[in-house]
């Protein structure tokens, strides 16, 4: 008995301390000449090296104009996550009710971005900017209003890639390998439209996430299959990677988008045979000939020597982001009274270039229509990097199909579109 | 014997209309991410410490369980993204979402009531895992990795579910209900069946009572405790996803019940608000990017100094000992 | 479906089995004497593969060194593992020995707080090793064609690693005390054995055939964090299945495992992470102690 009356007093001073003495500090209150801008990104386990990336531009976009805009002072306020939707759902919790933050820029992953999506959805006068998170839905299907992005997504990505494999590889039946989730669909949806309507035949062979065993997919490749297009990212494309390698595999490698990032480029192994002269698609290329991109690789390496040798995708995406935000700002003079309506209205209408040098402009959904490029993995002096050489101009999120038409086709999965071989 | 005495009774109701009276002393922040979180949370903790500290097993299972309380509301809610192909009013969901949790917690009871508790916690642990990696692998029920998004959860009175009072007076209102059932429980001759299994399952089984059938009824409850957790934890997310009920978020269920202490029901509240705050505040008062090494050294810490959690170290603090605990009996007995 | 299709799946399996069977035996080991369930088993595994790859890196680059850099890295991760999990034994779980469960609640902390740490020394990145030349790229093998070699010396380090358990647990004396140790702790150190030095060293051998696994494979599979919870999810199943502390046992549980993993995959990608874990309650359901486990 004595033991339950403790506990209950214990009860009681756990209440009262967090109640009394942890009500402080007091959230950062709204100052008139102060622009708060809240941020998520990654910066716990596996993804965490994206993460960190992504802050480095964010850096170098608030550096660039000072942290001042008319006249009025930027506070940034970094959060991070571990690329749970659950954890970035509480951070944005946080950074809205406790922080009071105007704007936040983030999430990097597409579980995360959906569940910020929604989120926003319930806020008034409050902007959520996407980071880097690339699911189609989260502007596509049940938009919010409060939510905007600057990047292109996973479908958009692959543009030109279906076309280059049939009618320039001369390839008319591919296997493909890929993991078995949204993100990947998404971009097998992009690259199939394109490719099975030149008339290609693909096999298709789902691995699950986090697959590090490819032995029995690898036995599944069809004898007259001439090339493997590879939908895989990070420890899953390496390990498929060293493992074909590893039993003689020797048919060209197309990749998705995230199949080809610096991770892989830079980890060493025995893929790295494969991996030169690979081609996959994306909204970035770490050598690129736009004087913009040139700069802006310049200033980066400059201003983090300790940074990645070239940005990643989530440094682009962020900043690329952030620039937009900033720009809107400036274009309201940082006028985010009468709940944001001016600075949303800016926002939904900016227009300008991001560091590739593509032009970037939102549609009717707050999703940015921008150019995606065409990649090769080039050896560049020991250095394995990837090179841009063709360009798909202003790709939609309905990859240039009427709007309506392209949602009549329904949500990619494993068994959308289809195309085997022998139809 | 009494639920409890007059004094328990009047601490208890104190409590709870300093609980009841929050919302209008915090800030609105407060109120929902650091109280009402902790509440929902403490909740699937507290399914823990009710077996930790009366069955005498220690479960890593009871997030899954949660979870698939979870799930069976966000797959069949009207407002779900993606939308499935059957749905049901909530108000007929959330009483399946926890007869599915409960009949989960038997199911997890007959698998494990033939083992030894160390094998439990590792059969457990495997089960909470696996079924997580099915979730992120399983497109046609659970959306994948993605999982299913936009449970709003019920208006209440009119008002919706996620508007902060009836949120945090709802969560409060079952956390309470929940709290006072297995204080109840644990004095009916059920309760005291099932703690005798605990100090001695030969001498109990010897008298005619059916270990088996406690333990396995032991587990249900405790899916039904975890049950509504999972449902309150589903709508505060607004959705759920594999991440909701992976390897971390049942480690952290854990550590919550850990560190309150395992020895009586109030620890998992008291560890989910310690755990809450932490985690929000972490970037504030330590750097953000090495938060598992906090939490993972204040753990640790708790385990090597008082393995009954900050309710132990209150009570010895204090120079309230009133012998060993059951905590600490449970992890001390078996060799 | 082709015999070659077959057997190369098969082989697959076996070769993943053989991984699993390194790892998950010193689990075995520890929990067979010391009723210790190490759920830092996984961590231990990630030490070897990092500090082994930490040794690895520079040597290979270096054309005087780079031969024989992949066996270095064998040793240095065998001896990082084998070092923490001395210290481990020592510092923490020795004086709390037959507190299982508290044991067990102090090894997830340690585990917590190696992950966040790896992260902190060695990045996110993943990593892989070059396996020497002789044992890199594809072999002939009679009925499945080319197959890579590497996994085939998988297999061949696996059964070294049976046989010398084997030996050491019944040709020496420090075996024999050993497996006294398992059946009757308390009349061993009656005997006068210094029991809790036995402990420490069948800690150190388990934590470094946890290391050992993690640089053999850290060569066949890119590692990243994460992979931890892989490798202790699986030590725990194979265990459970092939019962307690029996090293033959974990041997069958290995091979269930592995081969039904890759048959899973081939046949049935989108279940085939179910499977184990209804071969894991099957199993339960029937023998509750492991198909070679003794009844308590």
């Amino acid at each position: 008995m004595l033991r339950k009356r403790l506990s209950h007093s214990t009860a009681v001073a756990a209440i009262a301390a967090a109640a009394f003495v942890l009500t402080g500090p007091a959230p950062a209150t709204a100052e008139d000449d102060v622009i708060v801008i809240g941020s998520i990104t990654t910066l716990e386990g596996p993804f965490a090296t994206g993460g960190q990336d992504a802050y480095r531009a964010m850096e170098m976009a608030f550096e660039e104009i000072d942290y001042t805009i008319a006249g009025k002072r930027i506070e940034w306020i970094r959060e991070s996550s571990d690329a749970q939707a659950d954890v970035a759902l509480a951070r944005a919790r946080k950074l809205i009710e406790q922080d009071d933050v105007d704007i936040i820029i983030g999430p990097l992953s597409g579980a995360e971005g959906i569940a910020l999506r929604d989120y926003s959805r319930t806020l008034e006068g409050k902007t959520i900017v996407n980071g880097s998170s690339g699911a189609a839905d989260t502007t596509l299907r049940d938009p919010s209003p409060n939510f905007f992005r600057f990047n292109t997504e996973g479908t958009q990505w692959t543009a030109g890639l279906g076309n280059y494999v049939y009618d320039e590889l001369g390839v008319d039946h591919v296997a493909l390998v890929a993991a078995d989730y949204a993100f990947p669909y998404a971009q097998v949806m992009g690259f199939m439209l394109e490719y099975c309507a030149a008339g290609g035949a693909v096999t298709k062979l789902w691995s699950p996430l986090n697959t590090t065993d490819f032995g029995s997919i690898i036995a599944n490749i069809p004898e007259d299959a001439g090339a493997i297009v590879l939908i895989q990212g990070g420890t899953d494309a390496l390990a498929f990677l060293t493992q074909y390698a590893e039993t003689g595999g020797d048919r060209p490698i197309i990749g998705g988008s995230i199949t080809a990032d610096q991770t892989l480029l830079s980890a060493r192994g025995p893929h790295q045979r494969l991996m030169e002269g690979m081609v996959a698609a994306g909204p970035i290329a770490d050598l690129n000939d736009d004087p913009m991109w040139i700069e802006w690789v310049e200033a980066y390496r400059e201003r983090f020597p300790d940074g990645f040798d070239s940005p990643s995708i989530h440094a682009f995406n962020y900043y690329t982001n952030t620039k937009a935000v900033l720009l809107a700002l400036e274009e309201v003079d940082g006028d985010l009274s009468d709940n944001q309506a001016a600075f949303q209205e800016a926002l939904a209408n900016v227009e300008f270039q991001n560091p590739m040098g593509a032009n970037v402009r939102l549609d009717h959904n707050r999703q940015a229509i921008s150019d995606i490029f065409l990649t090769r993995v080039v050896n560049d002096g020991g250095t394995m990097r990837t090179e841009a050489f063709g360009t798909t101009e202003g790709v939609t999120q309905s990859m240039g199909m009427d709007e309506e038409e392209f949602l009549a086709l329904g949500s990619p999965s494993r068994d959308n579109p289809d195309c085997p071989p022998g139809s | 014997m009494p639920m409890l005495s007059r004094l328990q009774w009047a601490i208890s109701l104190a409590v709870l209309a300093l609980l009841l009276a929050l919302p209008f002393l915090l800030p609105s922040f407060w109120t929902g991410n650091i109280m009402g979180r902790a509440i929902v949370y403490g909740i699937v903790a507290m399914s823990l410490t009710f077996l930790a500290s009366y069955g005498g097993f220690i479960s890593l299972a009871q997030t899954m369980i949660a979870g698939i309380a979870g799930y069976t509301v966000a797959v069949l809610a009207p407002t779900a993204i993606p939308l499935g192909n059957h749905w049901l009013p909530y108000w007929a969901l959330i009483p399946l979402a926890v007869a599915a949790a409960t009949f989960a917690g038997a199911v997890v009871g007959l698998i494990a009531v033939r083992t030894r508790e160390i094998y439990l916690l590792m059969i457990t642990l495997a089960l909470a895992v696996g079924f997580s990696l099915f979730a992120q692998s399983n497109i046609d029920w659970f959306n994948g990795y993605e999982g299913i998004r936009n449970i709003l959860g019920p208006d209440i009175f009119g008002y919706p579910f996620r508007n902060l009072y009836v949120f945090y007076y709802s969560s409060l209102l079952v956390a309470t209900a929940l709290y006072f059932l297995v204080l109840y429980v644990v004095k009916t001759p059920f309760g005291l069946v099932l703690q005798g299994i605990r100090d001695n399952p030969r001498r109990v089984s010897a008298i005619g009572f059916n270990v088996g059938v406690h333990r396995v009824a032991s587990f249900a409850l405790a899916g039904f405790i975890a049950g509504w957790g999972g449902v309150l934890i589903t709508f505060y997310n607004i959705g759920i996803t594999p991440g909701s009920i992976g390897i971390w978020a049942t480690v952290n269920v854990l550590v919550m019940a850990v560190i309150g202490g395992l020895g009586h029901p109030i620890g998992a509240f008291i560890g989910a608000l310690v755990y809450t705050l932490f985690d929000t505040f972490a970037a504030t008062i330590y750097d953000r990017d090495r938060f598992n090494t906090l939490i993972g050294l204040v753990f640790l810490v708790i385990v090597l100094v008082s393995p009954d959690g900050l309710l132990g170290l209150f009570r010895r603090l204090t120079g309230w000992r009133t012998g060993r605990s059951v905590a600490t009996e449970t992890m001390e007995e078996k060799t | 479906m082709s015999l070659q299709y077959a057997l190369t799946v098969t082989l697959n399996g076996l070769t993943l089995a053989a991984l699993y069977f390194i790892v998950a035996s010193g689990f075995s080991l520890i929990f067979g004497l010391m009723r210790t369930v190490n759920m830092a088993h996984g961590s231990l595994y990630l030490i070897g593969a990092y500090v082994g790859f930490a040794v690895f890196d520079p040597l290979y680059m270096n054309d005087a060194t780079y031969s024989y850099a992949w066996y270095i890295a064998i040793l240095a991760g065998i001896a990082a593992a084998a070092i923490v999990g001395i210290v481990m034994q020592v510092a923490f779980l020795g004086w709390m020995q037959g507190q299982e469960l508290r044991q067990a609640l102090v090894t997830i902390g340690i585990s917590i707080i190696v992950a966040d740490q790896l992260l902190a020394n060695f990045g996110g990145s993943p990593f892989q090793f070059f396996a020497p030349d002789i044992l890199f790229g594809p072999m002939e093998i009679p009925f499945v064609g080319r197959y890579s070699t590497f996994r085939v010396f998988q297999i061949g380090v696996a059964v070294a690693v049976g046989v010398g358990l084997w030996l050491l647990l019944n040709k020496t004396r420090l075996g024999i005390m050993v497996r006294a140790g398992v059946d009757d702790r308390q009349m061993l150190a009656a005997c006068g054995i210094n029991v809790p030095l036995i402990a420490v060293f069948v800690f150190g051998l388990g934590a470094a055939l946890a290391g050992f696994g993690g640089v053999i494979g850290a060569t066949a599979q890119p590692t990243q964090l994460g992979i931890d919870v892989k490798f202790l999810l699986t030590s725990l199943v194979v265990v459970i299945v092939g019962g307690m502390g029996s090293i033959p046992g974990t041997a069958i549980g290995a091979i269930l495992i592995g081969v039904t993993e890759q048959w899973g995959q081939a046949l049935l990608p989108t279940y085939s992470v179910i499977l184990t874990f209804v071969i894991m309650v099957a199993v339960l359901a029937v023998r509750p102690q492991g198909i070679m486990g003794r009844p308590d």
